[in-house]
């Protein structure tokens, strides 16, 4: 006879095929739960999911919409899984985000008279700047005075998120704009230009991709790739092996500033072409959700960024539609990472009935 | 400068200020016992709802702080059930509750945005937020259990080899953090506000978990943090009504940058090991066989 519960014992050595299989159950039954939800609200679950998931992207334009909501996603998140191989938490990519696009929108604002093929470079160019820089403050303090990267990073979020506030609605307000707290329009140089007529894809998303494969290259090809994986691993065989956990810890954090910064000024040179309070609707914190969906690889961050952007895109459609706040969008977001890793529990962990006689 | 009004800004001190010592406080308790929760602000706006919801349907008071404190009970669990039993990560957990608390309350609280209540006086639960915080303080450095939730947090094999279950201890220390979390929040929307409206507790329960980092994990210190923190938000406020020309962002970020220091100053420290945090925080406990 069988123990009627299973008991969770430590596998030998992490699944490869729960791996893979983890995000895609934990898709399946954020599903059903939503599912659950719009019974409970009274919607027909089939024409509430539609609504949700389907009919935001039904048109060219709406495709359009998701690649440039999964742009900063998929970004930031290839960023994050520098940090997170390594087992470093950073969790502040909003405020790398933010200082990215004060530096490269601080270069739009400075140079908003002029029209020139290298403002759109060295807005980029600082974006990343401003990322890393802000991204390097809790490496030095983590390294130097060993302080937890966790608390740091979160905090150094609202500490950007301030200095945003007060530069737009102080030194930089613009001037003709009728004393909104927004700065004055980047000029045509200084936007990201458009990869179709009438969509709003940009060239962000070309930048993204192309990060996204010098990520692969470096995970997979070189000694850094492997020395950040084997200190997630196993910090005690690193130090062994004469990795240096103070340089792996500065490039991790650094890489993943500049990606968030990159990703914030491409925002603000991209859709929105000037600064102003709320120029992201929590990509930072999003994009942890979507480095965890992907499994931190390449091609997963690409698919788990597609999904997480259709629950922004299909909060909108069912605020529209369905007259449901868009922060239901979040809850899409928050069920689908407690499932992921409830489940995670199979990859590391199996699951067996015990023998009682 | 008269006595009215400096007693009139110590008053409006200790009426903001509240909803960060039980946010605190609760926190605290939680992190002790080696379980670190970010969820602290999606907790405080589901029990902000929960509470205001349950006030306009039934007109109790006391049913709205006891539904309220038990969805910040069903919140927690959630995150409890995850961390201990399916030994997920601590920080992603955390995130996912807050994340799904945002959600929840704004899709729950959609129809009660502007419905007009009667607000609640403050002032018990002014006295109450500086009793539960002596009586947690008691708890842990006078009776047993506090000792052993404290060993828990310390070291949960020894604890464990003692023969402590420190799933239980654990399960309830998170459940604690949780209704004071929630508790945190239905004070805001019927005692403080008292209204709802979307995120209104803006940011309180990051600032609730920097207090226990600010206050080095000492029950009394979170006081005196949360009281720094409200002094200088109503400081802040009053100078500007004045007509200061200091801006205000500099003030709003003043918690967190002190949060920086304090965590710099107490990592770096030769006190260290005095200070210091509870040694098993975020690491999840795995019964091996």
């Amino acid at each position: 006879m069988n123990s009627l519960f299973p008991s969770i014992v430590s596998r030998s050595q992490s699944s490869g095929l729960m791996n893979f299989f983890v995000p895609i159950i934990s898709i399946v039954l954020t599903l059903i739960t939503g599912s659950i939800i719009f019974v409970l609200l009274g919607f027909d679950p089939v024409y509430a999911l539609y609504t949700f998931f389907i009919s935001p992207i039904s048109s060219t334009y709406g495709i359009s919409e998701l690649f440039v909501k999964a742009t900063p996603l998929a970004l930031i998140a290839i960023g994050l899984s520098y940090c997170f191989k390594n087992n470093i938490y950073n969790i502040g990519a909003e405020g790398q985000l933010t200082m990215g696009a004060i530096f490269g929108g601080g270069i739009g604002i400075l140079f908003h008279d002029t029209n020139a093929f290298w403002l759109l470079p060295l807005m980029i160019f600082a974006g990343a700047i401003g990322g890393a820089s802000w991204g390097l403050i809790p490496a030095i303090l983590k390294t130097k005075f060993n302080t937890n990267e966790i608390l740091t990073s979160l905090m150094l979020v609202y500490v950007a998120l301030f200095i945003l506030d007060y530069l737009v609605v102080g030194p930089w307000k613009d001037p003709f704009g009728y004393s909104f707290p927004k700065s004055r329009p980047f000029s045509e140089s200084g936007r990201m230009p458009l990869l179709f007529d009438g969509l709003r894809m940009h060239f962000g998303l070309i930048i993204t991709l192309f990060l996204i494969f010098v990520s692969w290259f470096i995970f997979s090809k070189t000694i850094f790739g492997f020395q950040l994986k084997v200190s997630g691993y196993s910090p005690k065989a690193a130090r062994y092996a004469g990795f240096n956990q103070t340089t792996l810890v500065f490039f991790a954090f650094a890489i993943c500033g500049a990606f968030a910064g990159i990703a914030g000024l491409a925002e603000v040179s991209g859709p929105i072409g000037l600064l102003y309070r709320d120029i992201s609707p929590n990509y930072g914190f999003t994009a942890i959700i979507v480095a965890f969906l992907g499994r931190l690889h390449p091609i997963g961050i690409i698919f788990a960024s597609l999904v997480i952007a259709l629950t922004y895109l299909g909060a909108e459609d069912a605020q529209l539609f369905l007259q449901i706040p868009s922060a239901v969008g979040f809850i899409f977001q928050g069920l689908v990472l407690f499932y992921l890793l409830g489940a995670e529990l199979l990859i590391n962990y199996k699951l067996t009935y015990k023998k009682l006689l | 400068m008269n006595l009215d009004l400096i007693l009139g800004i110590l008053q409006i001190v200790l009426i903001a200020t509240t909803p960060l010592v039980f946010a605190g406080i609760g926190e605290l308790v939680t992190e002790k016992s080696g379980v670190l929760n970010l969820g602290v602000e999606g907790m405080m706006l589901v029990g902000a709802v929960s509470a205001f919801i349950i006030l306009v349907i039934t007109g109790s008071y006391f049913l709205a702080f006891f539904v309220s404190i038990l969805s910040g009970i069903i919140m927690s669990g959630l995150f409890a059930f995850l961390v201990l039993f399916l030994m997920s990560n601590q920080i992603a957990t955390g995130l996912a509750l807050t994340i799904f608390g945002i959600g929840l309350s704004s899709m729950l609280g959609k129809q009660y945005i502007g419905t007009p209540i009667d607000g609640l006086s403050p002032w018990f639960f002014v006295i109450f937020s500086f009793l539960i915080v002596f009586l947690v303080s008691y708890f842990f450095y006078k009776t047993k259990a506090g000792l052993i939730l404290r060993a828990v947090g310390e070291s949960h094999n020894s604890a464990h080899a003692l023969g402590y279950s420190v799933i239980k201890i654990r399960f309830l220390s998170i459940l604690f953090g949780g209704s004071m979390c929630a508790l945190a929040g239905s004070y805001i929307s019927i005692c403080y506000a008292p209204m709802w409206q979307e995120g209104m507790t803006a940011g309180r329960g990051w600032i609730a978990l920097a207090l226990v980092v600010f206050a080095t994990w000492k029950p009394e210190r979170v006081l005196i943090g949360a009281y720094i923190f409200g002094g200088v938000t109503i400081l802040q406020m009053n100078l500007q009504a004045l007509g200061l020309r200091f801006p205000g962002q500099f003030f709003s970020m003043a918690p967190y940058v002190a949060t920086i220091i304090v965590l710099v100053l107490i990592s770096s420290n030769k006190l260290r090991i005095k200070l210091s945090a509870p040694a098993s925080l975020t690491i999840p406990f795995y019964k091996g066989r």
